[in-house]
Formats: C-alpha cells, structure tokens, sequence
C-alpha cells in the first residue's frame, strides 16, 4: 500500500495514492511521501517502510519535514565540495543551512550542489522564460566599451597613436550605434 | 501615513467596481527580481541595502504606472501600520520583520505594489479582482520590461532570472488565483482536491488561517514551480486547475443544496441574522459569516451590488484593520467589539434575504 503524507502547516496530515519513486535515504521502492509547506515553500520527500519508520514519520505527531531535512539532506554530505563564493562569502554550510544563495554568482559556483536540487524542486532545469533583452544587450554594450577603452588608454601610454585614434573612432561608432538601436 | 491608501476612493480589492464573480475573488502574479551586482538582501549589508533601495526607487519612481503612487520606507511604519499593509496584500510578512533599507511603493488604485530588498531586491506584484492572469500577466510584464531600462538585472542564459532562493529561479513567476470554496469545504471534499492538484504541481493553501480549515472558506492556488516551464505554460496549468475546481465547487453547491437545501438555508439565515444583531465576533467568525453571505450573493438570495461590500469586509474585518479604524492600543476583546459594531451597521442596511430564490433552483 502507497502513501502520500501532504502536512500542511504541520497541522493537516492528507493520504493518497501516489505515483512509483524510490526511497529518498535508500533507494527501495518508496511507500510514504511527504509534502510540507514550510515558509510557502514545498518540500518534498520519499521513503521506504523501514526508513519512515526509523526516521519517525509514521508518528505524525508533531512531525516535522524541516526537521527531517536539516537532520539529512541539508546538512553538509561526508566529501561534497566545501566551496566559498569568492563575491559574497556564502559557503557550502551556510547554503546547506538557510537554502538559499547569497548572490548572483553565486549560480556559477554552487552549480555542483545546485543541479540535483534544481532536478527535485522544478519541472526541468533550463529556462525557458522571458528574456531581459534590453538589460542584457546593455550589459554587452558596457563590457564592449570598457574593452574598447582600456585598449584606448593602453594604445595612448604605449604612444601608439596610431592604433589610440583607431580605437577612439571605434568607440564613437559603438556609441552612435547603441543610441541609434536605443531610439529605435 | 498609510491613511490615505485607506481613505483611497478606487483600491482594487476594497472599492473595486468591476463586477465580481462567484467562486474567484482575485488574480495576483508576483515576479522577483535582483541586480546583478550586490549581494541578495540577506547577505547584503545596510551600504549595499541602501544603496539597492535608492537605485531602485529612482528608477521606478519614474515610471508613469507610479504617477500619484505612495512609497514607504518600512523603517518608518509602525508595527500595526505593516500589518494593515499585509492583511491588504500589499506587502508579506518577510517584509515586515526586515531589516532597515526595505520599502515599498504601492500604486494609487493598490494594484501593484514593489517591495524592495525583501527575500530578493525586488519584488514585483500586480494584482485584479476576478481571473485574469493574462491581462494581469500583459501589465507586469510591461512593468517589469520597462525597469530594464535603468537597472541591470541578473540573469542566467542557463537558469533565467537569478533568486536568493533556487524555488523561485527561472521566472521568478509566482500565479496565483484567490477562491472561495465554501461547497468543496462543506461537502467534505476539500482535502481531495488539495491532494490531486499538489500532484500537478500547484500549491493550494487556506488565505485567512492554515490548511484545509481556511477560515472564511477562502484559498489561494499557485504554481510550485518556477524553472523548466515558460510563463505562459505556467499560467496555462494553473488557469486549467483553476476551471476544474470551479467546476467541482460549482458541482458541489448543487449537490449540497438538493441534499441539504433546509441545513444550508439554515446556516445562511443564521450567519446573516448574527452578522445583523451580534455584539461580539472575532475575526475568526467573521470569515465563516461572510463566507455564508458570499454564498447568498452567489446564490442571489441577496443583490448582486453587495458582493464587493462583502469582498470588502473580508479584509476590513480582519485583525489589524479593525485595530487601525479603532484607533491604536485597543485590547482583542475590545476588537471584537468594534468589529460586530462594523458589522451590523453594514447587515442592517442589506435588504431581507430571498429564500425563494434558491428555492427555485432546485
């Protein structure tokens, strides 16, 4: 027999049938599933008989998946990476901890760690949403133009005037295009 | 200082005068939003919050769908203040326990609101009474293109938009749809369907209260998932959810009322009398009241003009508000004193209810 535990708020335990999946700890065909809202966020878990057992979930009684999460799943694995985001300091405990990520390059670095949990919580793990064209092109634009321009003061120290009034024109072309695709 | 969004003549969700309808009450889209190049709120420190938040706020304050809108700093709001401002929607929780550096603008008519340096640095949201999520999607999607203009997003080719946490990565989309199922809740089938749509991803959760005894019979759904799936795909899944609960609740009603048509009249005709001639109610009963004279609109025992008196007094009776109208310091009991005040004077001025309406249903 299947069962889907859905704790809502910790309060309201729900069963059901469920579809096949296997044990979250290991890997036997999974009985009960959990679902909790915590923080209006779904977390989700499945166990085999024994590991439900083991691990308490059967006694609903102020059960709770945060609990079970902090305990396991969230908590520091023996041999993942211990990685420290160069640009806000977040470690690998301090993601683990919270669940959350601490800055925008933060996805390049946690990317190891990342993936399976993106697998879990998302219907895939690619995007496939709405692009920020204009924000990005002006990104480009900016990168381009710092490059340009360092070239710029390179060519002018070096006294390699040839190649500075190169590099001005070329700057100037690139500003007159970005404000013509702007006004457009 | 929040007093004039109170005393604002058109807010959406109390004053709306668009027509509403049974079942839905609302339609909220939220999308979050961060720059690229500080850290997320709660890895920021107060320089790079506040640095955040006057970045932020120059740029919206600038756009037209802010003409004549408010800004609050959250540091200057009082604790019952923020708590008016979240039982209206316009601000979460989160917000309000933040640190210094949060704000919020909200709109004149309250149908967008823009929390800043909340989980993420922005948070956008625009919200309708009825379902609408495509209409409600076409004016934050514009919204949002046009802060393009001035603030540098971050944003992955790979995972979109980037969050401070991965639920929201992707879109940042957050849809959802308020309804009010007193048939589902009172037939006993509620928790069924709260099952079968969390197996397709959507969320459901009780809006006033917690879980499958929401007070007031009303609940929110809304997507789980944010990557892997397009904002129009999102939206679709839930507006297909949406109809299929519209039409067991509608299925329910009826078959409540060929079974049960005395009990529910019954229940109806008590909850109004109370609502007409009670001195103490707390905001509890209030919901399962209401909810019961929502029913009676729905049901036409009652003129459809008073829908949004009741849609209104849905938020009017809660906790806070009651407090705010009362003025500050007044202790719960007094509140529930103030609310059944509020109360009768609005049922008295409601005609009689028609019973023969429902009568002829079935």
């Amino acid at each position: 027999m299947r069962f889907s535990f859905a704790i809502l708020a910790g309060t309201d335990i729900l069963i059901s049938m469920a579809e096949n999946l296997n044990c979250s700890y290991c890997n036997k065909p999974a009985t009960v599933h959990l679902t909790q809202i915590v923080n209006n966020k779904i977390i989700k878990v499945d166990l085999c008989e024994s590991c439900a057992q083991a691990k308490g979930v059967t006694d609903s009684e102020g059960y709770s998946l945060t609990d079970l999460l902090s305990k396991t799943n969230l908590s520091p694995e023996k041999g993942e990476p211990q990685i420290t985001c160069p640009d806000c300091e977040l470690s690998t405990a301090d993601f683990r901890r919270t669940g959350r990520l601490g800055c925008a390059s933060c996805y390049q670095n946690f990317v190891s760690l990342l993936k399976p949990v993106l697998e879990d919580m998302h219907a895939g793990t690619a995007h496939k949403g709405k692009i920020p064209y204009l924000a990005l092109s002006r990104q480009t634009s900016m990168a381009k133009l710092n490059s340009l321009e360092n070239a710029l003061h390179r060519a002018i120290s070096e006294e390699a005037y040839e190649d500075a009034a190169r590099f001005r024109d070329e700057i100037q072309a690139y500003k007159e295009h970005v404000e013509s695709e702007a006004v457009r | 200082m929040i007093e004039s969004l109170l005393k604002a003549d058109k807010a959406e969700l109390t004053q709306s005068t668009k027509k509403g309808a049974p079942v839905v009450l609302s339609t909220r889209l939220r999308l979050a939003r961060n720059l690229v190049d500080v850290p997320f709120p709660e890895r920021a420190n107060n320089s790079q919050r506040t640095d955040v938040m006057t970045r932020c706020a120059d740029q919206i304050g600038e756009l037209t769908q802010m003409k004549h809108g408010a800004f609050f700093d959250i540091a200057g709001l009082s604790d019952l203040e923020r708590q008016v401002l979240v039982e209206r929607h316009l601000i979460s929780r989160e917000l309000c326990e933040s640190q210094s550096g949060s704000g919020v603008f909200i709109n004149k008519d309250q149908t967008c609101s823009i929390m800043i340096n909340e989980e993420d640095h922005l948070r956008i949201q625009f919200l309708k009474t009825g379902f609408s999520l495509r209409s409600v999607w076409k004016q934050i999607n514009r919204f949002d293109s046009s802060l393009e203009n001035g603030l540098d997003l971050a944003f992955s080719s790979e995972f979109g938009y980037l969050t401070a946490c991965p639920t929201n990565l992707g879109t940042g989309l957050r849809a959802s749809v308020m309804l009010h199922l007193p048939g589902l809740v009172i037939s006993e089938h509620m928790d069924k369907v709260i099952r079968a749509v969390n197996q397709l991803g959507i969320t459901v959760r009780g809006l006033f209260g917690e879980g499958s005894d929401a007070t007031g019979h009303v609940f929110q759904i809304s997507n789980q998932q944010t990557l892997g799936e397009s904002e129009g795909e999102i939206m679709t899944r839930l507006g297909s959810v949406f109809k299929t609960i519209i039409d067991h609740e509608i299925n329910a009603r009826f078959k409540y009322i060929e079974k049960n048509r005395a009990r529910l009249l019954d229940q109806i005709g008590r909850a109004f009398g109370a609502l007409q001639n009670a001195h103490v109610i707390n905001s509890n009963e209030a919901m399962n009241l209401l909810s019961f004279m929502r029913l009676a609109v729905d049901l036409e025992m009652l003129p459809e003009v008073n829908r949004s008196d009741v849609d209104r007094l849905f938020i009017e009776c809660q906790p806070g508000h009651i407090q705010y109208a009362a003025g500050e310091g007044i202790e719960p009991d007094a509140r529930d004193l103030c609310r059944a005040d509020i109360l009768r004077e609005e049922f008295l001025r409601l005609p009689a209810l028609d019973f023969d309406k429902v009568n002829k249903l079935v």
